[in-house]
């Protein structure tokens, strides 16, 4: 590893806003490779910071789509941190590597012909059962995300709790990544998740009427008038509308 | 944690919030929403959009003598990144019915409905699957279910939001189709926020005159995305899907039909043939091009790659004139500057409000005059709140959402914007958050018809990069609805027309003719589009470089 004597300081981004005063460095090594980087920058921006163009590991950038999923240590401390690089701070002496990729299963389903029961974990996840309960996954999510909980839920075939507590799932995969069961918790949510919107949740009635009508071409009339008027009358209607 | 500084106008927030919450209480509009003409004034004097330098004319191609934004112009006088002569378009390493480019909402609708329709198809994208701006709203869809509020009520909403600029066919099938949408996607597994009743649970955005936004607490993209690909997934027979593989150029046949297109591997930089009978765009925005210099809320690869490859081929744009800011992107921390503020906050009842805790606009204006007016209420009224960085913002009041619609209200419904700003120690129930606009939506795109057809046989595209729907300013939740609704339209009417195409000898005659245009009209050959991806290497690293030629992002 280098030492952070090694480390190169660049220059900051020129900012065309405001003069800003000397910023605060730290030091991150970045895959073992010491870097100085602003202190108060996320892991993502000392990543590019440091001169990496990202090609894996970055996609939304803003904490929805887990493309960025990052281990990370802190010396003198045997624990393991995970988080994701685009909204984590970036600590001084942190060592870290990103996990942008980490084989999965995910078995290939119709969802028209699952049950909305256990069986079906039963049979596209088996590994579900093997849990010991060990709560690494629910420590690893960087979403805090009670993750063996859900996992528990699944395997009582609790399928409104399971997409509870997987709601806000990234599907980063830093759970799979560190279960001893060898689970892709994700998945499972996932599975759940569809199976919950499909089966279990209360049929908009009102929708399904609307449906209707507009098969029936019921607005055809409504709207050809629309389409047709004027510019300064359909101005007229829209600025005289109420509100609900 | 705000700074010392700040707190004074924090407190005179505070003090005015209970007058503000019987005021929203009282059903009354809390601000007067703008007249027409008072419209016309703010966007006239504040929107980004209309500042001198904002438009210039393009030179070249299809709109050849139109006003573009700029930064959209001076992509499309780029140069290819290939030299069409290297490459042997008789022996394709791909050959599918449907080619779609872009894994985001509209590309995997299209290939769901495709492979309905019995054509085989392959996605081509730049990042990972998902990796989109559909993973990432968090707001709504909107779409008309109610009895009080038909489809033609929804219609006339987008038609003034967009100052009746929009094509009237497509706004007619996007609403038309919109309750479809919910149930279909409903069928797939997407899980929409319900009433007791099973009714589905609706709130106001920007513009809408009915509640009709649909919702997945605040993360309806990631919800209705992760469901799409999942179900992409569950075809592999039909959908072959390819990562990290954007495509740079499209291939037109000898009769000027679409072909395929050319395919860039972004790790082992190798370049591929792929021949499809139709071809469907569904590239997403242009955020990361940082219009103006301004933040985005865009994913990393949003770069408007779908509008030069297919302005290359000959296709048309469409109000390219026209740029979305968010109202409400944040402000501080500087960490997530640029990052959205969903519009939903303030359907819940959210206000803005300047450094002295008073309204100054109707927090529901349409989205181009909501920006206007913060910036106006900061540069020229200098009622904005600086921060430590140098930026400016006003206040967003979240706080007063707990005390209208009960505690615990924000973590239930807002649980990603809480999980934000918690890490930055500013807790969005008892704390407002500071906002300024940020680059949002690409409003004009490739123009197309209600069947998602370009003005090139065998060309579709659908969502973002499509333009005439929204006129020149999307509502909230228009563009969800958008690509599910042109996304499925696109994968019907491509698949559909894939059963019958004949190609003739594959060409890409079309990039040298484009890059001789670039040269009459004495274009410099210093930039390569499409883009790829924003570079954010610090201008000291770039000095280092030295083993290539950088001329875009990428070599
Ligand atoms: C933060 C945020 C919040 C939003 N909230 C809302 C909301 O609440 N309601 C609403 O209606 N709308 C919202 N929007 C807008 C809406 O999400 C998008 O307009 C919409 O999802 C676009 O869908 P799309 O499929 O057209 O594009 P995208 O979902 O962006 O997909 C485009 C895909 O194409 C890929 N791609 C790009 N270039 C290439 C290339 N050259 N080759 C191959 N692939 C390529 C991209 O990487 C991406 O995967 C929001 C947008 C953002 C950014
Ligand atoms: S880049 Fe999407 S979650 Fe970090």
């Amino acid at each position: 590893m280098a030492t952070k004597a090694e480390a190169k300081k660049k220059p900051a981004k020129t900012k065309a806003k405001t003069e800003k005063p000397e910023e605060k460095l730290v030091t991150v090594y970045i895959m073992g490779k010491a870097h100085q980087v602003p202190a108060d920058a996320t892991i993502m921006g000392a990543i590019e910071y440091a001169g990496y163009q990202i090609k894996r590991g970055a996609g939304c950038r803003e904490g929805f789509c887990g493309a960025c999923g990052t281990v990370y240590r802190v010396p003198g401390d045997y624990k393991i941190y995970a988080g994701l690089a685009c909204t984590t701070l970036v600590e001084d002496e942190m060592y870290l590597t990103q996990l942008p990729s980490f084989p999965a299963e995910k078995p290939v389903y119709n969802i028209k012909k699952l049950a909305p029961t256990v069986s079906t974990f039963q049979k596209l996840y088996p590994e579900v059962f093997r849990c010991v309960a060990c709560n690494t996954c629910s420590k690893a999510c960087p979403q805090d995300l009670e993750v063996m909980d859900y996992i528990q839920a699944a395997m009582r075939g609790d399928i409104e709790q399971v997409m509870d507590l997987s709601f806000d799932c990234l599907c980063c995969g830093l759970c799979a990544a560190r279960c001893p069961a060898e689970i892709v918790q994700y998945n499972v949510g996932l599975l759940a998740k569809r199976l919950y919107g499909k089966y279990l949740s209360p049929e908009s009635k009102e929708v399904n009427k609307r449906i209707k009508e507009v098969d029936k071409n019921a607005f055809d009339k409504e709207y050809k008038e629309l389409m047709r008027m004027a510019e300064d009358k359909l101005k007229k209607k829209y600025y005289d509308r109420d509100m609900e | 944690m705000y700074p010392e500084y700040m707190h004074e106008s924090l407190k005179k927030v505070e003090q005015s919030r209970n007058k503000r919450l019987e005021l929203e209480k009282s059903g009354e509009p809390v601000f007067p929403p703008m007249t027409a003409e008072e419209r016309e004034d703010v966007l006239t004097k504040f929107h980004p959009d209309y500042k001198p330098d904002a438009r210039r004319k393009i030179k070249v191609g299809p709109n050849k003598g139109e006003e573009l934004t700029t930064e959209v112009a001076d992509m499309l006088e780029a140069y290819s990144r290939v030299m069409p002569g290297l490459f042997d378009l008789d022996d394709p390493d791909y050959e599918t019915d449907v080619l779609i480019i872009g894994g985001g909402g509209a590309g995997c609708a299209a290939a769901i409905i495709a492979a309905e329709h019995g054509a085989k198809s392959i996605i081509s994208t730049k990042l990972r699957l998902g990796d989109a701006n559909s993973m990432m709203s968090q707001g709504g869809m909107q779409a008309a279910g109610k009895q009080h509020d038909p489809p033609t009520r929804h219609y006339l909403d987008a038609i003034g939001g967009g100052h009746f600029d929009n094509v009237p066919k497509l706004v007619r099938a996007m609403t038309e189709d919109g309750p479809d949408v919910v149930k279909w996607l409903e069928d797939l597994g997407v899980i929409w926020d319900k009433n007791e009743d099973g009714s589905v649970h609706v709130l106001h955005g920007g513009g809408t005159s009915r509640k009709r936004m649909l919702s997945c607490r605040d993360y309806t993209g990631a919800i209705i995305m992760r469901t799409l690909m999942d179900e992409v997934r569950n075809h592999p027979e039909k959908i072959e899907v390819i990562e990290f593989m954007p495509t740079v150029e499209l291939i037109l046949d000898g009769k000027g039909k679409c072909a395929g297109c050319i395919l860039y591997d972004l790790e082992t930089e190798e370049y591929y043939v792929a021949k499809a009978k139709a071809t469907i765009i569904a590239t997403g925005g242009y955020g990361r091009l940082h219009i103006r210099g301004f933040d985005t809320t865009n994913h990393y690869g949003a770069t408007g790659d779908g509008l030069i490859m297919a302005y290359r081929a000959g296709a048309k744009l469409m109000y390219m004139d026209s740029v979305q800011y968010h109202p409400t992107g944040s402000a501080f921390p500087e960490q997530i500057a640029g990052f959205l503020i969903t519009e939903k906050i303030r359907g819940a009842g959210g206000q803005p409000l300047n450094k002295h805790g008073e309204l100054f606009v109707f927090p529901r204006e349409p989205r181009d005059v909501e920006s206007a007016a913060f910036i106006r209420e900061c540069v020229e009224k200098h009622n904005g709140i600086e921060t430590p960085s140098g930026r400016t913002g006003v206040w967003l009041d979240s706080p007063l959402i707990e005390k209208l619609r009960g505690d615990g209200y924000l973590n239930k419904n807002f649980p990603a914007m809480h999980r934000q700003f918690i890490k930055y120690g500013i807790d969005i129930t008892v704390e407002p958050m500071l906002v300024y606009p940020s680059l949002h939506y690409q409003n004009g795109g490739i123009a197309i018809n209600e069947k998602c057809e370009t003005n090139i046989k065998g060309l579709y595209v659908a969502g973002e990069a499509s333009g005439g729907v929204h006129g020149r300013n999307r509502l909230m939740g228009n563009s969800v609805l958008d690509y599910n609704v042109f996304g499925r339209r696109a994968g019907e009417y491509a698949a559909e027309y894939a059963k019958s195409a004949k190609l003739g000898t594959l060409t890409l005659s079309h990039v040298d003719d484009y890059d001789k245009e670039l040269k009459q009209a004495k274009i410099k050959a210093d930039k390569v589009a499409p883009v790829l991806l924003p570079l954010y290497t610090p201008e000291a690293v770039r000095e280092r470089q030295l083993t290539a030629r950088y001329e875009g992002t990428l070599r």
